[in-house]
């Protein structure tokens, strides 16, 4: 990008201040973007916890969110790229079809919940069920994520630097998972799996397109699906 | 789904705002449950006196010549009107006289809460009508908790509002629901307890009254809470001089709190956070599961 480009989307940046403007004319904004228009820099001020800041967007815009959002912050992004500079409350980027989200600070529970796709990054820590029933989206987490994550995930890709919580993977389909640090426990049908080639070129491609440097994939473990549960088993019977 | 506030204040200077803090916390929560509201302020005690925080549904009729009634058992006694609440200070050793005196005399009356501290206004209605009514704003004190309810488990009534008050100086808040009360409550009974609701969230507070009347502080009657109560809970607790909170294992009821030099702050949400002083550089975290946190002015000091 040359200078004079970068100066005029610089100067079409639309800031606003959600302590005087309704957060409906922000998301309005965001869902009236013809395609291929070119006015996509948004900047939103004092947030203050808000709920449902920058949701629905369906157009490559870029959004920088100056402080904390509530719940649902950037769900069901479909091509937006989502910058929280300070903590997400619960369900962010919640059902993400594409584009990125990051969060600078932590994310509370169910992060990227039911996520199809895109890449949601998570600065700090995210807590329990981050990634629950994940359907595609690929989540980093540089810090820890609580306990239940990745329950019940489909597929995609859930990359954590730090440690995990208890009943990590609990009911998997083919969602992948690698933990850097601490798996406090494997839930239901989860188990460690070899790290072959492949994966270590996945998980370096991931850990690149978050912008991570100085780790290495040989640092972490991959644990899966041991797909036991994916068929009903007679002789289980009286667990019902 | 409730909201949940607490504010624990460690910088004395902030005392006589600790009200307004409170109540603008709560209000902002309003939107998580418009039932009824309620908040607990911790004043500062003073020696040999105790306070009865009561309500009535007929304040009119109930609360008419209070004064002349308890006089005769406790020349010292001061009575202060509020809205369906007044505040009655007594000598600490006529408290149980003036409690039993109203109990005979003033059915209608009922006792919110009483101890050396606590004072705890709670009714049916949104959190800016009730902190209007009850003037929670110009209150003072050391620390205080609130909540705005979405009532689930019992009848929208002021009995039903949050905070619990179950022994002196102990109250609780819940947002969640106990999956084994009813049990819980019939052990409580046997053991002594009486109850005035059939809330499940009265009896997680007469749970902890329980387990701390058994000699436990109230870090460790949480720390059994975990044990013995089922369902989901985020807990906030205040004491004479402790604050405490605890999530149940599952935790997906919300929680956030924050910390400065100055205050040790709950909310259900960021939200309910956003107006307290030097929040930008507050160490703000969620509280683990199954986790205890509390703190104590008394030990602090």
């Amino acid at each position: 990008m040359d200078v004079s480009v970068k100066r005029e989307s610089l100067e079409a940046m639309r800031v606003f201040d959600l302590a005087t403007t309704p957060l409906r004319e922000l998301n309005s904004a965001l869902h009236t973007i013809a395609p291929g228009a070119n006015d996509t820099n948004f900047e939103v001020v004092n947030p203050r916890g808000s709920h449902a800041v920058a949701v629905g967007i369906d157009q490559p815009v870029t959004v920088e969110v100056r402080g904390s959002v509530g719940y649902y912050c950037a769900g069901m992004n479909d091509g937006g790229a989502v910058t929280v500079h300070g903590s997400a409350g619960p369900g962010v980027a919640e059902n993400m079809m594409s584009g990125t989200v990051v969060i600078e600070g932590d994310a509370s529970q169910y992060a990227g919940a039911t996520g199809r796709g895109g890449l949601l990054v998570i600065k700090g820590n995210a807590a329990s069920r981050c990634g629950i029933s994940m359907k595609g989206i690929d989540i980093v987490v540089q810090g820890n994520i609580g306990h239940m994550s990745a329950f019940m995930g489909q597929s995609g890709h859930l990359v954590v630097l730090g440690n995990a919580g208890d009943a990590l993977g609990d009911s998997l389909y083919e969602a992948k998972l690698f933990v850097r640090g601490e798996v406090k426990s494997l839930g239901a049908d989860c188990i460690q799996k070899e790290m072959k080639p492949k994966h270590l070129k996945l998980l370096a491609e991931l850990l690149e397109k978050a912008g991570i440097t100085g780790v290495s994939p040989e640092e972490f473990k991959r644990y899966g699906s041991a797909r036991t549960l994916y068929n009903f088993n007679i002789d289980n019977a009286d667990a019902y | 789904m409730c909201g949940i506030v607490g504010l624990f204040l460690k910088d004395k200077s902030l005392e006589p705002q600790l009200g307004a803090m409170l109540s603008d916390m709560l209000v902002i929560m309003t939107d998580r449950g418009p039932d009824s509201a309620g908040i607990a302020i911790y004043g500062a005690p003073s020696e040999g006196r105790a306070k009865i925080t009561v309500q009535s549904a007929d304040p009119k009729q109930d609360f008419a010549g209070l004064d002349a009634l308890l006089k005769p058992v406790d020349s010292s006694v001061s009575v202060e009107l509020k809205s369906t609440h007044a505040v009655i200070e007594t000598s600490a050793d006529k408290a149980s006289v003036v409690r039993d005196l109203l109990a005979q005399e003033r059915a209608g009356i009922r006792v919110m809460g009483s101890g050396d501290s606590v004072e705890i206004y709670k009714e049916v209605g949104l959190p800016k009508d009730v902190v209007s009514r009850f003037g929670i704003r110009a209150m003072g004190g050391t620390h205080g908790i609130g909540h705005t309810r979405m009532a689930t488990e019992s009848a929208v009534t002021t009995l039903g509002a949050h905070p619990f008050s179950t022994g002196a100086d102990q109250c609780l808040v819940h947002n969640g629901s106990l999956s084994n009360h009813n049990n819980l409550r019939r052990e409580l009974v046997r053991e002594g307890m009486t109850f005035e609701t059939q809330n499940d969230s009265e009896v997680a507070a007469a749970y902890l009254t329980a387990e701390m009347a058994k000699g436990k502080d109230l870090g460790q009657a949480l720390t059994s809470a975990l044990d013995d109560l089922d369902g989901f809970f985020t807990f906030v607790v205040g004491t004479k001089s402790g604050f405490g909170v605890v999530r149940d294992p599952i935790a997906c009821k919300p929680a956030v709190m924050a910390e400065t030099d100055q205050y040790i702050a709950f909310g259900s949400e960021y939200r309910a956070l956003v107006n307290l002083p030097g929040i930008e550089n507050a160490r703000v975290w969620e509280p683990e599961p199954a986790t205890v946190y509390f703190w104590d002015h008394e030990k602090a000091a």
